[in-house]
């Protein structure tokens, strides 16, 4: 007794004292915030492999990370939208035509939003989509092989954020314009005059079902909004797509005050089911749209371009029931659907509640036309009408919310800096847990489909400062892994990030590592350029061009001696790696080369140009230690002046 | 011959067609970097595995390269499993002794000119290393293991019999016993059996 009364009296004393030094510092007490287990929930042992791939966007890096949890351990940097010296992505003949754009070769983009292919609204790991928000584009990337196979413009497009959404067998990706431009008749018109004359665009781009190659279906004709996020419906609401938008205000400058003043924008229900009925009975208008269809072919190891000069456009005023706005309090960002379909869950940047909205609620007030007016034609249902339930003080900032499947959704809190975990029906706020520091997206493997696995959440968060040993003021973005396996969430891990993760999607190990490409065969190579024997290789002279037909194989180049190239002329060295052994890449880089270099993976043709400025010996090497002999893998061309008359010789060995 | 022995005899050769459809030998080599393993199949007309990266490895220490082409043993050895089975069958229908022991006999003598033909080929690559490979084996021979395992440099290479050597291994073993059954037990057996009929 007298023990627990000491006992009591000291942690009033430890109390005292530090609120005491809280209030004399002016400063939080920093806690420990991981339970004592955490350290074995993450340790994934040498050898031993990761329950689930994370894909997390790049954001201003263009890219893909690719982690394994729960260790939250980086498996690769996929290339899609930046150019990737490390592997030659656009800088080999056969990848350049991937960045290809209406604007020229664009060598770098904004990527936020990945998304997983879909069988039966449940991620099936074929395919990886994501979006680029600054040249309108949406990318494919094969899980097989890592690469990223596809780039398709988006047309009448002034940017692309709320994108590369799936329907729920991946029939279609959509696109969303994040900033409305003028898309009709005349371009060049005062900005002043948004209200008029700028408009935005919903694209559904199919995809087919077993290549997964994309084209634009169908674009929809819409005001002048910024188009934020979106999901596709599912269960009951199959054949609905919500996206997102603010600036219903529609002004054209600092938007930060400007778009913020409607104490409501909108959820926009597109009836995705009727707009293809529509597209079918001929409604849509023949419209004028250059865009650029880049494809990658795995077997040819190159890519093409394709210019394509017109969509199909959908006008609402032309296609009654397609689409509806639902009223949503202050800027809504996320547009997230339940895995029952049911609940379509908004979060209001500036909102202090999360409004979730009932699609059956929907379905009866469009039937009893619940209407409070209409913009540019499309009606606008009653808030009270189709609100399914709020979420009263969740938090400061409620930007996304993610689903486990058992009835509790997950909404990231910017301002306040939290994960807030409420019980969907009820709408009670059940648990809560800070994120270091003001996080954007969540992610739970599946979180967003049919099918979550719920056993972790990874927080993507915006502001690092001293989550890890300072590197100067750029500082690596910050995530956290949370076990969400229990009742109460659990902080179990911290990690810095590639670029800047906009969002993520996990899925369970298995669905991808079972159809793992290792080599490409060489037998199924039909690059113009391979050349898949020694026998073979060769340098030929096509006027001012030379073609150089090389082999690499440990430990040596077929030729590793050229001669007779002189300067003026343009060297292709068409490299083929004759390897089919497991992860036995070679590379190829030649002194002065202005294009990166070569990274050619078992099987795979690539192309470096080389273009010699002056008379000289230029050594190239194997990059990729490939072997004990790796050192050892070089040659020399040699480039003689202008005029001279050196006659074509390649050999090795000689 | 008895009815049995002629019944087992059946049953070898029968069990031998297997062999024709599986692989004889399995060549497997582990070593740090290929924790996966690398391995090769002889079959009776072809090899199958991780031949051309095998190959691959071996030309550092001046090996030749594998290839099917090489071995002229591809294009008959099925002929000869294929002559040992049908006349393996013809034997026990006909039930002669003498004939089945002419065949035991061939069987052996064929099975050992395989063994010793695999022993040659092993020998000529083993035995014919560039010498101006990157790296010199001390002495300039390596031959890989007939059956067994051995370690060259990082690696630990294996040969054993696969599934259809062992059908041969199990076909020939029932011959065998069956030989001797016929050839030496039955003979004193029957010698007991008269026994007591002249004394």
């Amino acid at each position: 007794m007298k023990n627990l009364i000491s006992n009591k009296f000291s942690i009033a004393l430890l109390l005292v004292a530090s609120v005491l030094l809280a209030s004399c510092g002016g400063k939080r007490e920093k806690k420990e915030v991981t339970s004592g287990d955490a350290a074995s929930k993450v340790y994934v042992a040498p050898g031993k492999l990761d329950e689930y791939y994370e894909f997390m966007s790049g954001g201003f890096s263009g890219q893909i990370g690719v982690y394994g949890l729960p260790s939250c351990r980086l498996l690769k940097v996929i290339p899609v939208f930046a150019v990737n010296a490390e592997n030659g992505w656009g800088f080999t003949e056969e990848t350049k035509p991937m960045l290809q754009s209406t604007h020229g070769f664009v060598p770098w983009d904004d990527s936020h939003h990945p998304e997983l292919s879909m069988t039966d609204g449940s991620p099936d790991g074929r395919w990886l989509f994501i979006n680029s928000n600054n040249t309108p584009r949406i990318a494919r990337i094969n899980l097989s092989t890592f690469r990223t196979e596809e780039i398709l413009e988006i047309p009448n497009s002034g940017g692309n954020h709320s994108s590369p959404f799936a329907t729920e067998n991946t029939e279609y990706v959509v696109a969303g314009t994040r900033f409305s431009i003028p898309i009709e008749g005349n371009k060049d018109v005062p900005i002043s005059s948004y209200k008029e004359n700028f408009k935005g665009t919903i694209t559904f781009v199919k995809v087919d079902k077993d290549k997964g190659d994309m084209d634009v279906a169908f674009q929809i004709m819409m005001p002048g909004f910024d188009f934020d996020l979106s999901h596709c419906g599912k269960g009951p609401s199959t054949g609905w797509f919500f996206f997102s938008c603010y600036n219903s205000e529609r002004a054209h400058t600092l938007l930060e005050a400007n778009a913020s003043q409607n104490d409501k924008d909108f959820i926009v229900a597109v009836n995705w089911k009727l707009a293809e009925k529509y597209l079918a009975e001929g409604k849509a208008k023949d419209f004028p749209g250059e865009y650029y269809s880049n494809r990658y072919d795995d077997n040819k190891h190159m890519a093409t371009s394709t210019i394509r000069r017109s969509t199909k456009m959908l006008y609402p005023k032309d296609c009654p029931d397609m689409i509806y706005l639902m009223p949503c309090p202050k800027s809504p960002h996320g547009a997230d659907v339940d895995p029952t379909g049911e609940y379509i869950v908004g979060g209001g940047k500036l909102s202090t509640v999360i409004p979730v909205f009932s699609f059956t609620k929907m379905q009866a007030a469009i039937a009893a036309k619940d209407f409070i007016g209409e913009v540019d034609g499309l009606p606008i249902l009653k808030y009270e009408s189709v609100i399914g339930g709020e979420v009263q003080k969740p938090g400061l900032g409620p930007l996304h919310t993610e689903f486990d499947g058992k009835g509790y959704a997950y909404t990231s809190m910017f301002v306040s800096s939290e994960v807030v975990k409420w019980k969907l029906g009820t709408w009670e706020v059940v648990d809560r847990i800070p994120t270091y520091y003001s996080i954007g997206h969540l992610s739970i493997p599946g979180g967003d489909s049919k099918t979550p696995w719920p056993k972790y959440l990874v927080a993507m968060n915006k502001i690092t400062k001293d989550r890890y040993l300072l590197t100067g003021p750029e500082l690596n973005q910050s995530a956290q892994l949370i076990d969400i396996s229990g009742e109460k969430m659990k902080l179990l891990n911290d990690f810095p990030t590639v670029g800047e993760p906009h969002y993520a999607q996990g899925i369970p190990a298995d669905l991808v590592m079972k159809h793992q490409v290792k080599v490409f065969k060489l037998e199924d190579n039909t690059h113009p350029y391979a050349c898949k024997s020694e026998k073979d290789a060769r340098v030929e002279r096509k006027g001012k061009a030379i073609h150089v037909y090389m082999t690499s194989i440990r430990s040596h180049f077929y030729p590793d001696n050229i001669e007779g190239v002189v300067v003026g002329d343009t060297v292709f060295f068409h490299v083929t790696n004759l390897e089919q052994d497991w992860d036995t890449p070679h590379g190829f880089a030649i002194k002065g080369s202005t294009n990166a270099e070569l990274l050619l993976m078992p099987g795979e043709t690539a192309t470096l140009k080389f273009i010699p400025k002056t008379s000289d010996i230029y050594p190239f090497y194997c990059t990729d230690f490939c072997s004990a002999l790796h050192q050892e893998m070089q040659g020399y061309l040699r480039v003689s002046p202008a005029n001279s008359k050196v006659p074509i010789t390649f050999s090795t060995g000689k | 011959m008895k009815k049995r022995s002629a019944v087992l005899i059946a049953l070898a050769s029968l069990l031998m067609i297997g062999s024709l459809y599986v692989p004889l030998w399995d060549i497997i080599l582990e070593a740090p970097q290929y924790p996966e393993g690398l391995s090769m199949q002889i079959w009776l007309s072809k090899l199958s595995g991780d031949v051309g990266t095998i190959s691959g490895l071996n030309h550092y220490i001046g090996m030749k390269a594998i290839s099917e082409e090489m071995f002229p043993e591809f294009g008959y050895m099925k002929y000869i499993v294929i002559g040992i089975i049908v006349s393996g069958l013809i034997v026990s229908a006909l039930r002669k002794k003498w004939l089945f022991a002419a065949w035991f006999v061939a069987f052996l003598i064929i099975s050992a000119l395989g063994v010793y033909d695999f022993y040659l080929w092993e020998y000529d690559y083993g035995h014919n290393l560039d010498p101006r490979a990157a790296i010199k084996i001390p002495g300039m021979t390596y031959q890989p293991p007939l059956i067994g395992c051995q370690e060259l440099l990082n690696f630990y290479a294996c040969s054993f019999p696969s599934t259809g050597g062992w059908l041969i291994v199990v076909a020939g073993t029932t011959s065998f016993l069956v030989f001797v059954d016929e050839l030496f037990l039955s003979k004193k057996k029957r010698e007991n059996k008269y026994k007591p009929v002249s004394s």
